[in-house]
């Protein structure tokens, strides 16, 4: 019962992919099986929480191999709550995709790709494997790569060019990383790992591969100087495929970082958390200078992403069950908060009929309900008390601060401060300055498209406002994952330690 | 043969990493191939090169003979190099398409999602806007 309860948020969407793909010729049946198979996703995720939560670690072993032979896939509280959340975007995003009358896209293969997208992340948060996770990497890169060429414009594939080729690279080093693991160990298995990489004698050659998961994963969560590639593209793909990117794909990164080196690497490799200080501080000044920099708002929004990685890696750099606590915390708040964002920008390119700062204004009196819309998330990004931005920096700042990294809270605030500045300027911009000459005057926000666009962005400001206002639940809980991260003895031993029947030995053919 | 397969693994490294510095795209690309090369030779060579028996216990047997392969690297680079395939059949197309739509291959010259000139700022917003006064 475990084994299907742990596994179901990996069929719904495996099986959505191939169903969509069957459907090929009819977009009305995908579209219907895309929302079916979201809200089941969604369900599948929170009754796996609520199991985690209740019972501990879940974990379970793929064809009966025992732990350290087969693939494992196991979840910890991270990983369940990274799971609930992926599938709220999923739920938010398909919905927002109807909107989005794009024949041409849904016909050539949308819902398919999306769904695989959907796969590959959740296949990264509940994989046990370090190959694995290799291999659902690249089932989300695939996936991420013909949904950002969707349209076909001479801008996407400018910006999936540099995309594949970075992404491509990263993974491959990921590839070399793991297979330095293996040569050392002998085994790929995270738990397995964790018990065996402290005992290598090679420390160097641990640290080697420790260098090489470092870069991988960084390149896979854009933090600097391996960002480069996330400017480049993300604002090219349409509204609903920007914002899952926006929501998911760089907090994989961040996740398997996490994972890595508080289970693999634990205490094994002592200068990560000055390296990821640095590299965290690095991140946050470039993602906000950058945006300050831009007015068209998608590029400000995928420059903001940057940044906000930052804050995540502060918890993996002061490396306390505060610290990461309110890392797990502010990547839930960013991941709601962002996929809103850009959810909203599409809605503004509807009312507004451009994502240039130049060509919008007077929202604010045509779309009030979405002025007010944009503030939740804006303020929140920006972390204005109490909302929920400012719970997720409170923490990890307050556990810089204990541990005596003044300066990196320091370089955390005037981030925040930055960040209030280009939220209000595309405040100031779109909603409240008056709409220039000449501006188009009919508003595509209107009757259906309306509905369909602003429901999933009031559920996901909701969501922003539940986190906010009833904060402790959620930081309660940030903070047992935390400490389930930091002693993972309980995962270990629910990978390695379940009594497992022995290998069934095959008799001779008769 | 292990210090032979180590020393291939480097100089392929070395000529991936110099490939994929290079401005022009389709160079890129094979960069990248000699990467994934280059990954599946370390993966190889990190299984240990024990012996060429092939890994099958024999009927009757528990356990493999001594001197036979290791066959979890065969599996993962098998695993690999599919991706791989894949992968840059994509990447090959894309280059292709990029081709014709922007009809170059110097990636300094693709500017298309990252224009060199930004669009002019708007004007600065010196003051909430006014109210126009109801007729």
């Amino acid at each position: 019962m475990d084994g299907l309860i742990l596994l179901l948020p990996l069929m719904i969407p495996l099986a959505a992919a191939a169903l969509t793909a069957m459907l090929w010729r009819s977009v009305r049946a995908q579209r219907a099986v895309g929302v079916a198979a979201a809200v089941a996703l969604l369900v599948a995720a929170v009754t796996l929480l609520v199991r985690v939560l209740d019972g501990g670690v879940v974990a379970s072993q793929m064809g009966d191999w025992r732990a350290p032979f087969g693939i494992t896939f196991v979840a910890d509280r991270f990983a369940a709550i990274m799971v609930v959340i992926a599938a709220t975007m999923a739920l938010a995003t398909t919905v927002y995709g109807l909107a989005h009358d794009a024949l041409d896209r849904e016909r050539a293969g949308f819902h398919p790709l999306f769904h695989g997208l959907i796969l590959g992340v959740i296949g990264s948060f509940l994989t046990g494997d370090l190959f694995n996770l290799y291999v659902w990497f690249e089932v989300m890169l695939i996936a991420s790569f013909g949904l950002l060429i969707l349209g076909g414009s001479r801008e996407q594939i400018d910006g999936a060019l540099k995309y594949a080729v970075l992404n491509l690279v990263g993974t491959t080093v990921f590839l070399i990383g793991v297979g330095f693991l293996y040569g050392i160990t002998g085994t790929l298995n995270m738990a397995d790992l964790a018990g065996k990489v402290p005992l290598a004698e090679n420390r160097g050659l641990v640290s080697a591969t420790a260098v090489m998961l470092l870069a991988a994963f960084g390149l896979k969560a854009a933090v600097f100087p391996l960002f480069f590639w996330l400017p480049a593209s993300y604002h090219t793909a349409p509204p609903p495929v920007a914002a899952i990117f926006a929501a998911l794909l760089t907090k994989v990164g961040v996740y398997a970082m996490i994972r890595v080196f508080t289970l693999v690497y634990g205490g094994a490799a002592e200068w990560v958390g000055p390296v990821v200080a640095v590299l965290a501080a690095l991140t946050m000044l470039t993602g906000v200078l950058g945006a300050a920099a831009h007015y068209d708002i998608r590029r400000i929004l995928a420059f903001h992403i940057i940044s906000q990685i930052g804050f995540m890696l502060l918890g993996l750099a002061v490396w306390t069950p505060l610290a990461l606590g309110g890392a797990v915390l502010y990547i839930v708040h960013h991941i709601v908060v962002k996929a809103n964002l850009f959810l909203i920008a599409g809605a503004i390119e509807r009312a507004g009929g451009s994502y240039q700062l130049k060509d919008l204004g007077g929202l604010s009196r045509s779309q009030p309900l979405l002025a007010v819309l944009f503030l939740i998330p804006a303020l929140s990004l920006a972390g204005i008390p109490p909302l929920s931005g400012f719970w997720g920096k409170l923490t990890v700042i307050r556990a810089g601060l204990e541990q005596g990294h003044a300066w990196l809270a320091g370089v955390a605030l005037l981030v925040g401060l930055l960040t209030l500045y280009s939220m209000i300027k595309i405040w100031n911009y779109a909603f409240w300055k008056e709409p220039p000459e000449g501006a188009p005057a009919v508003s595509g926000l209107t009757g259906r498209t309306r509905l369909l666009m602003l429901a999933p962005i009031t559920a996901l400001a909701a969501v922003t406002l539940t986190i906010s206002l009833w904060a402790e639940p959620f930081v309660a809980v940030s903070l047992e994952a935390a400490a389930e991260l930091l002693s993972p003895t309980a995962y270990i031993a629910a990978v390695l330690g379940s009594p497992a029947p022995g290998p069934t030995v095959l008799g001779a053919l008769p | 043969m292990e210090p032979l397969l180590a020393i291939a693994f480097g100089v392929i490294l070395a000529a991936s990493a110099y490939l994929i510095l290079s401005r022009n795209v389709l160079r890129m690309v094979l960069g990248l191939i000699l990467l994934g090369n280059a990954a599946n030779l370390s993966i190889f060579l990190s299984g240990r090169l024990v012996g060429p028996t092939p890994p099958i216990v024999a009927a009757g047997i528990d356990a493999l003979v001594a001197g036979a392969a290791n066959p979890l690297p065969q599996a993962l680079i098998l695993t690999a190099i599919v991706i791989g395939f894949a992968f840059v059949s994509f990447v090959l197309v894309l280059v292709h398409r990029a081709y014709g739509a922007l009809g170059t291959l110097d990636t300094e010259a693709m500017r298309e999602a990252e224009p060199a000139h930004e669009p002019p700022q708007p004007t600065p917003v010196t003051s909430p806007a006014p109210r126009k006064e109801a007729a």
